[in-house]
């Protein structure tokens, strides 16, 4: 790449201004809940280099990619563009068939061991893994493929980090998440989707340090997934005075009460909705009246469901 | 005579193969396999019906939003259960945002690279392109903004790092494109990726979230204080900046484009279609819908009434368990496991070979094609004048026969048609939802009884981006006895059946001119016409054999 062309030159000819890039930047420093004075050193992080990122698709439906177009600050055009050298993902791709096979075989060829690999969906085991493949290959062997020759595999969503609602009872093909299959220790941006803010905040956070962030004992970064739902639910109140919606629509739906007695699982999801809600902090499940179903939390399909109490 | 198998199919959501048999420069046969099962109706078998539509939303999180419509709709025709006129507009609003968001990212995500030549972009002249982009566009560029992005361009392109487009089908002869309207296209396909953004936001606020909405259940909506003004004001600026953006961008770029590659208005057309309907304006179903449910057969433009029950499903050629052609309501899901499957390659040489996860839907024993162009079609017949007016705009437009719509120009036209009527109807269903609001009606919610004594069969027949999507549940004993998803694409991307009748998609493809087999460019352009979605459909895997011409471009 051209190396004096540096990341806000690139943005500011696309229209993306200077004060958008270190929005960004600021933007990331709270995700990650660094001091507002890194902002400067994620400019300085992201502005560097264009690391290989190889993006997988398994047993899933695609909404963590959508999800992570959603970002702004930057917007997804200067994250692919610019920030990172994206060499394969199914979705946006140009590329078909066998010159789309050939991608992902040069990529894991020329940068063995130094690119990132991101994961999305779980993989079907059943059978020797025939219910999913690309290109003739299952998903279990593409797998141990690419993520084993990644420098790291961040799985995004609740697919790739634990089998997600394929996986959910009866299981019918046998689906598992992506270390389960592999025995990698893989970072897990958990929730079904995860937000973009959380996807790209975990990039950012290996750009910037050069290393992966903080976890805890489900593989998903603490920066994100280190309190609960419930903790700083704005209706915890509400929960605390034992105001609580008893049905949906009645009285204490209007007045935006306590969702836990219709199923609310926010003591038990850990996520940062509440903090940096979604699509540009436009709402979230709770400030829309929903339950949390705790998509950030293993096999919440099972464990979490049925989703509604009472009726 | 050559075989080509295209897997992966990019720029698509899922997993898609599709081999096609060329001679003589066209296609002469095609096979189209989906090449993973995830198996949710299995799934969602004694689960809480209202889990439905949180489970099912999962099928695709490209359509997300959808199939929770389609599921709450058919617990609660299975529960009868009717909701206020509150819910049943935000679900209207929300729907028509996630078109306008849907249609505008298939057209420069997904599909335009077929048609435009980032590589050819690279010549174009930024003065010449501003100078185009005055004409035919409604927001027109500076030349030196057009000096930017051809500078950006070649930076990338020098990098060597291509990301995205390497490796494509560029320089084809079939790139009809001149190079300024191809740099103008590379500067709209990065001014959608913001305007996207914007159109998810407009689900979520009322949705909760995008993808994947929480506030929807069976009953109504789960907002109830949040239809206040600042939201509905929130929703109404921002779908005024979808219009504009439909109508200055997206509506002129189709039109530029189509201008360019009229011949593929004979091109990868079928006969008859299949459209549901949708956009309930009162609580009768389906007389009030804004696009009407209807079918076309045979290429006669004339309105066919539909009846649901003429709807089947079968396994011919798929890898399921079964023999005969199921109606939804008792349909089953049984996929082959271990020998039988046999390692679930696609046997397309054989004549009762099965080949993809996907299942052959059927209306009345007949293949139909799905999505916005039988939308457009059976509003057109069906008394929608919206849709008739732009319709005929389009095509006097273009300067092209009503005939060249059953084609692979017709469709992608159709989806922006579609696009822009709904995004202006959506303006007034907006006022409705003010209007009712203003009567004191503040209802979102009608509550229902749900225990172990409660049994009931529904479904709920939606029309949504991708096209027809119904969903059929049997509740016993408060708990889903069955459940059966029939989507867009098990309609478009589903095999052929026991009596030899090719799939829409299969169909379309046959006749196709390939020019080069080595970059089956026309077979990409056909295929992402129909804006494929596999996981819903569920999913195919690509066999290597030696007889499939296996093709390799640098």
């Amino acid at each position: 790449m051209d190396k004096s062309f540096d990341v806000p030159e690139r943005l500011a000819l696309k229209g993306v201004s200077r004060r958008d890039f270190m929005k960004f930047c600021g933007l990331m420093a709270t995700v990650l809940g660094l001091p507002m004075s890194f902002a400067p050193r994620i400019a300085e992080a992201v502005a560097k280099k264009r690391p290989t990122v190889v993006w997988l698709h398994f047993a899933e439906c695609t909404g963590c990619t959508e999800s992570f177009i959603r970002t702004t600050y930057p917007w997804a055009a200067d994250i692919i563009l610019d920030i990172i050298d994206l060499a394969y993902h199914e979705t946006v791709m140009a590329a078909a068939g066998d010159q789309a096979e050939q991608i992902l075989e040069d990529t894991v060829k020329k940068n063995k061991g130094k690119y990132i690999c991101i994961a999305e969906g779980g993989i079907p085991t059943k059978d020797k893994g025939v219910y999913g493949k690309v290109h003739g290959k299952t998903f279990i062997d593409i797998a141990n493929h690419v993520c084993k020759n990644a420098l790291a595999t961040i799985c995004v969503g609740n697919c790739a980090c634990f089998g997600g609602v394929q996986a959910a009872k009866p299981n019918p093909t046998e689906a598992k998440s992506v270390a389960e299959v592999t025995g990698l220790k893989t970072i897990n941006v958990a929730g079904c989707p995860p937000n973009a803010d959380n996807m790209v905040a975990t990039v950012v956070h290996y750009l910037l340090l050069g290393k992966l962030p903080a976890l805890d004992d489900k593989g998903r970064p603490l920066f994100a997934y280190g309190y609960l739902i419930h903790d700083n639910c704005p209706r915890r109140g509400h929960f605390e005075n034992e105001e609580f919606v008893k049905e949906f629509g009645d009285e204490g739906a209007a007045k935006e009460w306590c969702l836990f007695k219709v199923g609310c699982k926010g003591p038990e999801a850990h996520n940062n909705c509440p903090q940096i809600k979604w699509n540009q902090g436009t709402n979230w499940p709770i400030g829309a009246g929903h339950p949390c179903i705790a998509c950030s939390e293993p096999q919440f399909w099972d464990k979490s469901s049925p989703f509604y109490v009472g009726s | 005579m050559a075989r080509v198998v295209v897997d992966p199919i990019p720029r698509i959501e899922g997993h898609l193969r599709i081999e096609v048999e060329i001679q003589n420069g066209k296609v002469k046969d095609a096979w189209s396999s989906g090449t993973l099962f995830r198996g949710l109706e299995i799934i969602l078998q004694g689960r809480d019906p209202r889990d439905a539509h949180l489970l099912t939303q999962r099928s695709c999180g490209v359509c997300t939003l959808v199939h929770s419509l389609a599921s709450v709709r058919a617990v609660e025709d299975a529960l009868k259960v009717k909701i206020p006129p509150n819910a049943r507009i935000v679900r209207n609003l929300t729907h028509a945002a996630q078109n306008m968001h849907d249609h505008s990212v298939h057209f420069y995500q997904l599909c335009a690279l077929d048609w435009v030549d980032v590589v050819s972009a690279l010549s174009a002249d930024p003065k010449k392109t501003a100078d185009l982009s005055a004409a035919v566009s409604g927001r027109p560029q500076s030349k030196k903004y057009y000096e930017g992005l051809k500078g950006k361009l070649k930076a990338f392109v020098d990098s060597g790092q291509l990301g995205p487009f390497a490796n494509a089908y560029w320089g084809h002869p079939d790139y009809k494109l001149p190079a300024e309207a191809n740099l103008m296209a590379v500067g709209h396909y990065l001014d959608n990726l913001r305007q996207q953004v914007h159109a998810a936001q407009m689900t979520a606020i009322w949705g909760a979230k995008n993808p994947h909405l929480q506030g929807h259940l069976p009953g109504g909506v789960t907002v109830v204080s949040q239809l206040d003004a600042d939201r509905i004001s929130q929703y109404l600026f921002m779908l005024q900046e979808q219009i504009k953006f439909i109508e200055e961008v997206y509506i002129p770029d189709l039109l530029a484009v189509a201008g360019f590659y009229k011949h593929w208005g004979a091109i990868g057309g079928n006969k008859s279609f299949l459209a549901y309907g949708d956009f309930p304006l009162s609580d009768k179903e389906p007389e009030s819908f804004y696009f009407p449910r209807g079918a076309i057969m045979d290429g006669k433009l004339a309105l066919v009434k539909v009846d649901p029950q003429k709807i089947t499903e079968e396994v011919y050629h798929s890898w399921y368990e079964g023999d005969k052609p199921l109606h939804p309501s008792v349909g089953e899901t049984k996929p082959l496991s271990g020998p039988a499957l046999k390692g679930a390659v696609p046997n397309t040489k054989d004549k009762d070979g099965k080949y993809s996860w996907i299942k052959a839907p059927r209306y009345d024993g007949k293949a139909m094609e799905v999505g916005p162009l039988a939308q457009c079609l059976v509003s057109y017949v069906g008394g929608n004048k919206e849709i008739k007016d732009t319709v005929d705009m389009v095509l006097k437009k273009l300067d092209l026969k009503a005939d060249a719509l059953f084609s692979t120009l017709g469709r992608l036209a159709a989806r922006g048609i579609k696009c822009l009527v709904n995004a202006k109807a959506a303006e007034k269903w907006t006022m409705d939802l003010i209007e009712n609001i203003k009567k004191g009606d503040t209802r979102t919610f009608t509550s229902y009884k749900l225990d172990e004594t409660t049994n009931g069969q529904g479904f709920g027949l939606n029309d949504v981006a991708r096209g027809s999507l119904g969903h059929w549940v049997n509740i016993e004993k408060g708990k889903i006895k069955n459940y059966q998803q029939v989507v867009p694409s098990t309609w478009n991307l589903g095999p052929t059946d026991a009596k030899g009748q090719k799939g829409p998609v299969e169909n379309a493809l046959i006749g196709t001119p390939v020019a080069d087999p080595k970059k089956p460019l026309e077979i990409l352009r056909t295929v992402h016409s129909f804006d494929p979605c596999i996981a819903c459909a569920v999913h195919v895997i690509d066999p290597e054999t030696n007889e499939v011409y296996k093709f390799r471009v640098s």
